[in-house]
């Protein structure tokens, strides 16, 4: 047997939240965290969480395993188990609205205020835009993000200031469109960041490079937007070459 | 709890409503957000969390990048053929004539699609695709995102449609449609998750963008939330859905957890191998091999295990050979399959094979419409546009896809027609079409299947009945068919209406009651099986994905036709396919081998 504690709240009858054990037969098979949940539920309909893909890609069921952000659905129970036990709580840092679902307002204003989206206001031609082999290599690493916030929802300067601080989620994607080619928007992008709490609340405490489940690196990105905002005449460089494309 | 009526839930009105957040919703929405009209789409999850999300391989499209001579007309003979020839040639026309300005759209989007070396687009080989009308070889027409490419296509759309402004009701159910007394179509009830509000959504235009229904089977590619939401809702609102006996079973999922493995990987050189290590798909399609079209190759497969040469302690799967193609390919080309194989099949597809099994994938019956999304009923054996109510993208059947869809076709799909949608629905409302209101009854019965699940006390537990359901339709229905089988499946689906209608909603909770949600859910996902199954018994042919025993082959005397399933009858009629493209000579139809 295991038991799975699982953070309970919900709002109509709750006033505080707590903590539930299920305790479930340890299943033959090494199956994922997001099936095993589905059995509790089985069990217990009212527990609620969020899912879709059951693969990876969508970004849904990141939530809190065991004290680390993660996806359910691409995490062995294997993995999980500690001490026959399992911890699963909500992502930290966001308002819960019930059990292991949050409230990801304040992590999507973030990631619509730097813009998400290619800026070119030059005329496109009849065909398409045209992006080297090595342009295009610049943007992997970067654009494969699922928004499932288990980066922004592990950091500190994001539990700190989650409406001033942009977070690693949404940095990650503002540097996605620096680095593109076909993006002409470069200065005002920097200049969109370069208050005091946009990128430089990032104290480089590297939580989001250690939860993330694509195997992303924003702290990566987020060093070079402050390296780009830090060198003037780099940045008069990217102006220029902006101009050209 | 409260019974809901038309008196004590609000009304939100729009001048046009999307249900659906995924690719062909989006890409409507992208449309409509320029017009100035008042639109919402309606999302039961956020829009990136959508089944577009896990499509891999790319998007089917003759931008003559690959080829610099590819046509279009090439890509239409390839997709009228795939269709085993009840595709919609004027349809398949207009997605393949119009589908590079499409593709050229989401690159000038931001789509970070992969490129050649010359900077263009790169374009892959998929299954069923050639030169010049079948006669100059493999094709390579798929253009691609790495292996990500419905990932960085819907994400692309959310981003534009960020920067468009349009209204998204994120987390909101879609119940039922609401009907005034014209029978024309007046918008949805729908709750939101969040707060478990009801609301009386009312448009003059409601765009059913809410994909496929994969999970009527037990062993899918699908995601989760891929149930059937709006053809559900149009079914038992009585409209009619058209060829729901084809669904195709994907050669390659992941055996054992059903993850889709691209068909690109065979399109970079990966093939299929038995238990004694032969590349068996030489012996079914000596041309195209293992790039036959996925039908033919899926069917190969299942032979093959059912003849002794499968692989594993049970014989029950196939091999997908890439180690050959090296780590370089792999990691450039496949990142995502090398992910998704090592997490799901506990395979470094670098170094050793991946398990795969035909798993059912995508339905290429939905609700019939025109290429401007116009949904269609039929009135004594004449067609006839349902006044308010639209279609797109996998939900439906417009028809590009027949009998079987070819590997990139359904992205090209999803943008060419929610774009086709969004036009023709900006025009219409613009120059006065609409429709009439809806009086309090209406909307009272459109309450009824929420109120009366709402009201349950007793009755049957949701997980248990889907898994009947769904075993059902795997054991009667699946890659071939047999009609004494699907006789005990058609007899069997009766029991679980019963109990459908019976379901307990044991928490009435409001806030996020995802339970809820499976429930009424679990009612779409019925309704899209037993149409399925009468379908699948009543068409007494072999054609594309629908391969039985007892009628092995194509008949094209009595079958050459769309089936059109009637909800309220329980009976399927036949509707014309149409062979009158407007640009090019009609495609006749020819023996299908590749």
């Amino acid at each position: 047997m295991i038991d799975v504690n699982i953070y309970r709240y919900n709002p109509e009858t709750d006033k505080f939240p707590y903590t539930q054990t299920y305790s479930i037969k340890k299943p033959e098979k090494d199956i994922m965290l997001l099936e095993l949940l589905n059995l509790l539920k089985e069990q217990d309909s009212s527990i609620s969480y969020r899912r879709s893909c059951r693969e990876g890609v969508c970004g849904s069921d990141g939530m809190n395993i065991n004290g680390k952000n993660g996806l359910a659905c691409i995490t062995p129970i294997s993995e999980a188990i500690k001490n026959n036990k399992i911890e699963l709580r909500p992502l930290p840092g966001l308002p819960v609205i019930r059990d292991l679902v949050v409230d990801m307002t304040e992590f999507y204003a973030q990631y619509d205020k730097i813009k998400p989206f290619l800026q070119n206001e030059t005329q496109p031609p009849a065909q398409e835009r045209l992006q080297s082999p090595e342009d295009r290599d610049k943007l992997d690493g970067l654009y494969e993000c699922i928004l499932c916030a288990c980066c922004s929802t592990s950091c500190p300067s994001f539990w700190w200031n989650p409406d001033k601080f942009v977070g690693p989620a949404a940095l990650l994607q503002a540097y996605r469109f620096i680095a593109d080619s076909r993006d002409t928007k470069t200065a005002e992008r920097l200049e969109g960041l370069s208050d005091p709490f946009s990128v430089y609340r990032c104290h480089g405490i590297m939580n989001c490079v250690n939860v993330c489940p694509k195997d992303l690196n924003p702290n990566k990105a987020i060093g070079e937007i402050k390296s780009m905002l830090l060198s003037d005449s780099k940045k008069e460089n990217i102006i220029a070459s902006d101009g050209m494309s | 709890m409260e019974t809901y009526n038309s008196s004590n839930i609000k009304t939100l009105e729009f001048d046009a409503l999307i249900i659906g957040g995924g690719g062909s919703g989006m890409r409507t929405s992208l449309e409509l957000a320029k017009s100035g009209l008042k639109t919402a789409v309606v999302s039961k999850v956020f829009p990136t969390r959508s089944h577009t999300v896990s499509a891999q391989g790319g998007i089917t499209c003759a931008i003559a990048s690959a080829d610099p001579n590819d046509d279009w007309r090439w890509h239409m003979y390839d997709t009228v053929k795939g269709s085993d020839y009840i595709g919609d040639q004027d349809a398949i026309e207009y997605m393949c004539s119009e589908g590079p300005k499409a593709v050229f759209e989401l690159e000038h989007m931001g789509l970070p699609f992969s490129r050649f070396d010359n900077g263009r687009i790169y374009q892959r080989p998929f299954g069923g695709q050639s030169k010049d009308f079948g006669k100059g070889g493999q094709a390579a027409r798929t253009c691609a995102a790495a292996d990500r490419t419905g990932h960085a296509l819907l994400h692309t759309l959310y981003q534009n449609n960020i920067k468009e402004g349009s209204n998204f009701l994120n987390e909101w159910f879609a119940v039922d449609l609401v009907l005034n007394q014209a029978k024309e179509v007046t918008g949805v009830i729908a709750f939101s998750i969040e707060s478990g509000e009801v609301a009386y959504l009312k448009s003059q235009a409601t765009v059913m963008a809410t994909g496929g229904a994969g999970r009527i089977y037990s062993s899918t590619t699908n995601a989760l939330i891929n149930t059937g939401d709006g053809l559900g809702m149009a079914l038992r609102a009585g409209f009619p859905a058209q060829d729901m006996e084809m669904w195709q079973f994907h050669p390659t999922g992941i055996y054992g957890a059903g993850s889709l493995v691209t068909e690109g990987c065979r399109g970079e050189g990966g093939y299929l191998i038995n238990a004694e290590g032969e590349r068996f798909m030489e012996r079914y399609a000596p041309n195209a091999k293992d790039l036959a079209g996925r039908d033919v190759v899926a069917r190969s497969m299942v032979l093959e295990i059912l003849e002794g040469r499968g692989c594993g302690e049970n014989k029950d799967h196939v091999f997908l050979k890439l180690d050959h193609l090296g780590a370089d390919v792999l990691n450039a080309k496949l990142p995502g399959i090398c992910e998704l194989s090592r997490t799901f099949a506990g395979v470094d597809p670098v170094y050793n094979p991946i398990p795969v099994v035909p798993t059912c994938h995508y339905m290429m019956g939905g609700t019939p419409t025109n290429i401007h999304g116009q949904a269609y009923t039929q009135s004594n054996g004449v067609d006839e546009i349902v006044s308010g109510l639209f279609s797109v993208g996998e939900a439906a059947c417009v028809s590009v896809h027949g009998a079987n869809r070819l590997g990139g076709n359904s992205l090209l799909d999803l943008v060419v027609f929610g774009r086709a949608a969004g036009i023709h629905i900006q025009e219409a409302l613009k120059t006065g079409g609409g429709v009439a209101n809806a009086d309090k009854d209406d909307i009272d019965q459109a309450l009824d299947s929420l109120n009366k699940i709402n009201s349950s006390n007793e009755g049957f537990e949701v997980a248990e009945v889907k898994r009947e359901l769904q075993s059902v339709m795997q054991n009667y229905f699946g890659v071939f068919r047999r009609g004494d089988y699907m006789e005990k499946g058609v007899a069997a689906l009766g029991d679980i209406r019963e109990k459908v209608s019976n379901l307990h909603l044991k928490d009435k909770s409001m806030a996020f009651n995802t339970s809820r949600v499976e429930a009424l859910e679990l009612q779409n996902l019925f309704e899209v099986a037993e149409a399925t199954a009468i379908a699948s018994f009543q068409r007494t042919e072999s054609r594309g994905a629908h391969a039985r025993d007892d009628f092995k082959e194509r008949d094209d005397e009595n079958w050459l036709c769309h089936s059109l399933y009637d909800p309220i009858q329980k009976t399927l009629n036949k509707r014309d396919v149409n062979f009158a493209p407007a640009q090019v000579e009609t495609f006749e139809p020819k023996v299908r081998t590749y």
